[in-house]
């Protein structure tokens, strides 16, 4: 189940203010309650698009607010909740990626072209195994071991955190990319 | 009896040192009069932290007398000291009219009180229609500085929402530096209040352990550098740590007074020293952002 989260628009929605600018921890708490309540009732498993396009500014303690906690929400409960961001430029990546690091939590985020990055504290070679499913779409361990090299145990580790860390969907015997689901 | 406190020619955050002293020195019982005639000059930081100083007095107003320089009092009153000045202080003497027309253009934001998050999002709105010329073509920064220097005034701003318990000020203003930096121009942030502060604001953290030195340098050492907060939670304390990182990248400073110390992070440019002790004690916390003209764009 997709759904799409126009930041901008649970701003305005929420707080019925002029706000396009998403700054303080009140905003940041609102539209984040905003999310969780219409992800509530969803089938899962779930992918929300948090879309910035039409945010002006995002702070720092809005950041934290709207997705520090709740990408923790999510990934301590491990629920079947995933989330990629768009429609985020420099300055909003800046807050974000700042907040990131502080949970040690990450994200996948599709720039202006299309592409998809992730975005927080992920080690190279999880990077690596990461952008290896990313490319085809979906794919097997053993797909990939040729690609990323090293010992198969430490790869099927590299994707099952990618996974708990919701950067990646697993089924039986795949990996899944995010944006497949798109 | 009466105290009078002397203002002096030209007010920044050097010589409102000299406010303090004298303020520190007043009785709280006898009448404090606070003299600005002879002032020409004030920097954000002056005027927001006069209107602070004169919070701080809140339940025995002050007598304020303006400068008698023509110029000096219009442009208080053009930059919203008096609006304010009005409400804390017995005014004496003359106070400027206000004038219909538009502001000047050196002031990117004139003083505006902050309480409550709504003070935040209007600050915000107004500064980025009015910064971004400014900050891009006259202090060359790159255009993504506009948002960032409004995520720097919000979340010095929230600093007051969240942490001070009380009302603060904020102004905002261009100017050329002819002591420092080669007549570079500069843009200063200035936040003032007379709140709690930074040490009793950490001392309400439940279960913090307070260690023998505790005291108002430790509490800005421990905000400020290492970003502990009040708060448990982890995503606090982010704000004034991604404040110091665009400052740095800026070449710009920052510095934070609180009680009786104060903090700075010096750049090059300037000699002034990480962290003054003993000053005379002052409630709340008192910010000033510097950020200068980028001569490498040139």
């Amino acid at each position: 189940m997709i759904q799409h989260m126009d930041v901008g628009a649970v701003v305005l929605r929420n707080l019925c203010g002029l706000y396009s600018n998403l700054v303080t921890r009140p905003t940041g708490k609102a539209v984040r309650h905003a999310i969780e309540e219409r992800l509530a009732d969803r089938p899962v498993p779930s992918l929300t698009i948090i879309d910035f396009s039409e945010v002006g500014l995002l702070d720092f303690s809005c950041a934290d607010e709207v997705v520090g906690k709740l990408l923790l929400h999510y990934v301590d409960d491990q629920a079947d909740a995933y989330f990629l961001v768009r429609g985020a430029d420099d300055h909003h990546l800046e807050a974000i990626e700042q907040v990131l690091e502080r949970y040690g939590l990450a994200l996948v985020v599709i720039d202006a072209n299309g592409g998809a990055r992730i975005v927080g504290p992920v080690d190279d070679d999880s990077r690596r195994a990461w952008h290896e499913v990313q490319s085809r779409g979906r794919a097997a361990p053993d797909e990939l071991l040729h690609h990323v090299g090293g010992p198969r145990e430490k790869l099927v580790a590299q994707l099952d955190d990618l996974t708990t860390r919701r950067l990646l969907l697993r089924t039986d015997d795949e990996y899944i990319a995010l944006h497949t689901m798109m | 009896m009466s105290t009078v406190i002397t203002v002096p020619q030209s007010l920044d955050d050097n010589t409102f040192e000299q406010v303090l002293e004298q303020f520190s020195h007043a009785v709280d019982h006898e009448k404090l009069l606070i003299d600005a005639r002879h002032t020409r000059w004030a920097s954000p930081y002056g005027l927001t932290a006069l209107l602070a100083l004169g919070h701080a007095r809140a339940d025995a107003p002050a007598g304020f007398t303006g400068p008698e320089a023509e110029d000096t009092s219009s442009y208080w009153q053009r930059a919203g000291f008096y609006r304010y000045a009005e409400e804390l202080f017995e005014l004496h003497g003359t106070v400027p009219r206000t004038r219909q027309g538009p502001t000047d253009s050196n002031v990117l934001l004139e003083i505006t009180p902050v309480e409550k998050s709504d003070d935040v999002h209007a600050v915000v709105e107004r500064i980025q229609t009015k910064s971004q010329n400014i900050l891009v073509h006259e202090l060359n920064l790159d255009p993504q500085a506009t948002m960032r220097f409004a995520m720097t005034l919000s979340e010095v701003c929230q600093n007051i929402v969240e942490h001070a318990g009380a009302r603060g000020w904020v102004a905002v203003q261009t100017y050329r530096w002819r002591q420092r930096l080669l007549g570079r121009r500069v843009v200063v942030i200035a936040v003032c209040d007379a709140g709690i502060g930074f040490r009793k604001s950490l001392e309400t953290a439940q279960g913090r352990k307070l260690s023998d030195r505790w005291d108002d340098a430790m509490a800005l050492e421990d905000a400020v550098i290492r970003g502990v907060s009040r708060f448990r939670d982890p995503g606090r304390g982010q704000g004034l740590a991604g404040v110091r990182r665009y400052v740095g990248k800026w070449d710009g400073k920052l510095s934070v007074r609180s009680g009786s110390a104060r903090i700075a992070i010096v750049p090059s440019w300037d000699d002034d020293v990480p962290l003054t002790e003993n000053l005379p004690s002052f409630p709340g916390a008192q910010v000033q952002i510097t950020i200068p003209e980028r001569v490498e764009a040139r």
